[in-house]
């Protein structure tokens, strides 16, 4: 691939995504308008975050792409494919060991540290999408951060079904001042939108990048008696034990027959071949 | 016992080995070569030329062999491969004027300086299917030619603006933006809607088109004239001073007439529409002009009926099919982080309700 420049994009375009990513930074939760490129996989495929690594990776940098949170789903895969091709960086499937980190719909379990970059692959980045589906109005909403509209849906929510409906992207304000799309995390993710690490929003389609830096705060929103509930199922993982982490289930036979299982193949991997290693270290 | 996704890396490989195999198909059958995709397949060459934003026949030939003819996927592929290539400059405005017609028609007049150029169309062919085709005959003779008219080839609006009938055109020195290098910001002014609609889907826009013609914003379209042929690109070089031709292209142009309009300042004149689309591409041009003209609602000052096809934000959001076919394709790939959020919840949802229901039920009992 001598054709293509380090990590396909050329210098001119990196440097246009790294200003709309300082100006990301400088505004936590405010979306900035960028010349997205087509890429040579297709819209919806993550053409967002692939274009923010792709303006961040440099030479040195370890790269590790997860979808759902397993590292081997076959677009993580192509993905990191692309990379290893384009760019020649170092990958891994190991969260500690990675310099960035590119997402569909997970954040790792493994907490995140400061010299970590996690780039989230975006489908709609308008929070408000689905009550004002035009841009011209969304905008003028957040400009004048007239966020009722949201208040009244999850309002009207807990009024229909008695609880906040969004499972999902669910919606968070920045530093006070933003109303965000968090990407589709499941909300289970969402306390840990307050980390060490520098994160990454990219809408290739929609032509919006995003970000939070390190320690920005960042609230789900609630009502004071209905109060955010990361909730998951209510299970230990079959394969590693563990409760605290996001679960998968996994349909074993067509009689009802299931299992959970963590969605972080990493995290999961990790605690076995832990316990594997204490209980050889007990047997020695 | 937990197989689900492993595995990945592996399906992808064989995955892309079928496809290859499933491209070439029956290898007793000889191969396409680029040229007969080029010489024989030319309007979807043309298509895959307007839609990629890329004039190059011979790379839209490739790219319509390597998709095995899914033209939305040779789009795609040529906007890949434009959006690295560098920009060196633009070019100067084509002078459409001067085109080398090889088919000129107008609806509205019989005859016009320049004459009526009926071309290479399937107009009015009858819609058999000729099966001496099947047989792979010989070459067609050629057909005969009235001598051309050499020299500029003046446009029909132009007779009309003579005598005030139709709108001017306002003379616009500004440099036009560029939608693949800046993102899409509304309002967009003209220039920039036409260079969306002329990248954009031509079933899309022949649908929105279509909808004016049955009353959603109708703007009573006649063709002023549709024109196809080869102009010259020419550059300016500042080293030279000068510019200079770099090449050809051929165009579709076409130019409505569009019912006419007046104010209290300001007597009855018709209105324009204008299509311009890279080859031989008729109906996307035709249907570029009348959502042209249907955008034009508010600069001409008349009424918002609420039409699709007036909606600057509507049309220009959704016209990219590489856009839309993505996102749309996208709900192929894994989903079931969220979807097992979506469960949790219902499942919450529904045990609560349940419950609700069954203390419901049992309150009549009590009361007994």
């Amino acid at each position: 691939m001598t054709d293509y420049n380090f990590a396909y994009l050329d210098e001119q375009t990196k440097r246009m995504i790294r200003r709309a990513i300082l100006k990301g930074m400088a505004i936590p939760g405010y979306q900035v308008p960028f010349a997205s490129r087509e890429m040579p996989m297709p819209y919806g495929w993550g053409t967002g975050g692939v274009q923010v690594s792709a303006a961040v990776l440099t030479p040195e940098d370890c790269f590790k792409v997860i979808d759902q949170g397993a590292d081997d789903t076959t677009n993580a895969v192509s993905i990191r494919r692309f990379f290893e091709k384009t760019a020649g960086v170092a990958v891994t499937e190991r969260t500690a060991e990675a310099s960035v980190i590119q997402t569909r719909h997970r954040i790792p379990e493994e907490a995140l540290r400061e010299d970590q970059i996690i780039v989230y692959q975006v489908p709609i980045p308008e929070p408000l999408r689905f009550l004002e589906p035009r841009e011209t109005e969304t905008r003028k909403m957040h400009s004048l951060e007239e966020y009722g509209l949201m208040h009244v849906k999850l309002y009207e929510d807990i009024a229909q079904h008695g609880n906040i409906a969004t499972a999902y992207a669910y919606p968070v304000k920045v530093e006070g001042r933003y109303v965000m799309d968090p990407s589709p995390i499941p909300k289970f993710d969402n306390p840990k939108l307050e980390m060490d690490a520098i994160q990454l929003f990219g809408a290739g389609r929609e032509q919006r990048i995003y970000a939070l830096p390190p320690h920005t705060k960042v609230v789900s929103l609630d009502f004071e008696d209905h109060p955010f509930d990361p909730s998951k199922a209510d299970h230990p993982c079959a394969i590693c034990g563990a409760e605290d982490s996001y679960l998968d289930e996994v349909i074993t036979d067509d009689a009802g027959g299931r299992m959970f299982v963590c969605s972080d193949t990493d995290y999961c991997r990790g605690r076995v071949e832990a316990a594997a290693g204490a209980k050889a270290e007990d047997a020695a | 016992m937990y197989v689900a996704v492993k595995g990945g890396e592996k399906a992808i490989d064989n995955a892309h080995a079928w496809l290859a195999e499933e491209r070439r198909g029956d290898p007793q059958v000889p191969e396409l070569s680029l040229a007969q995709i080029r010489e024989q397949m030319a309007l979807a060459v043309n298509r895959v030329m307007s839609e990629g934003s890329l004039y190059d026949p011979d790379l839209a030939a490739l790219a319509i062999k390597q998709s095995r003819g899914d033209l939305i996927e040779a789009i795609f592929l040529i906007r890949a491969y434009r959006t690295t290539l560098p920009r060196f400059g633009a070019t100067r405005p084509i002078e459409t004027g001067e085109m080398r017609c090889e088919r000129r028609v107008s609806a509205t007049f019989k005859d016009l300086p320049g004459g009526q150029i009926l071309g290479p169309t399937f107009d009015y062919t009858h819609r058999l299917l000729d099966f001496k085709l099947a047989a792979e005959g010989e070459a067609p003779q050629p057909a005969e030619e009235a001598e051309g008219s050499a020299g500029p080839v003046p446009h029909v609006t132009e007779f009309l603006n003579r005598d005030g009938l139709i709108e001017s055109e306002a003379r616009d020195e500004a440099v036009p933006p560029d939608l693949t290098r800046a993102p899409l910001e509304l309002p967009a002014n003209r220039a920039l809607r036409l260079q969306s609609l002329t990248r954009g889907d031509e079933g899309f826009l022949l649908g929105l088109a279509y909808s004016t013609q049955r009353g959603y914003a109708r703007n009573h379209a006649f063709v002023g004239e549709l024109r196809i042929g080869a102009v010259a690109i020419e550059m300016d070089i500042p080293e030279l001073g000068f510019a200079v031709e770099i090449g050809e292209i051929t165009v579709t142009e076409c130019e409505t007439v569009n019912q006419f309009k007046g104010s209290k300042t300001e007597p009855p004149q018709f209105t324009r529409g204008y299509g311009l689309v890279f080859g031989q591409t008729e109906r996307k041009a035709i249907s570029m002009a009348l959502v042209d003209r249907a955008l034009r609602w508010r600069e001409l000052g008349e009424e918002n009926q609420g039409a699709p096809a007036q909606d600057e934000e509507f049309v220009l959001s959704h016209a990219d099919n590489i856009q839309a076919t993505g996102f749309l394709e996208h709900i192929k790939l894994p989903h079931y982080v969220d979807f097992q959020s979506e469960l949790e919840l219902i499942r919450k949802i529904r045990a609560e309700a349940e419950a609700y229901q069954a203390a419901q039920s049992k309150t009549p009992e009590a009361a007994e």
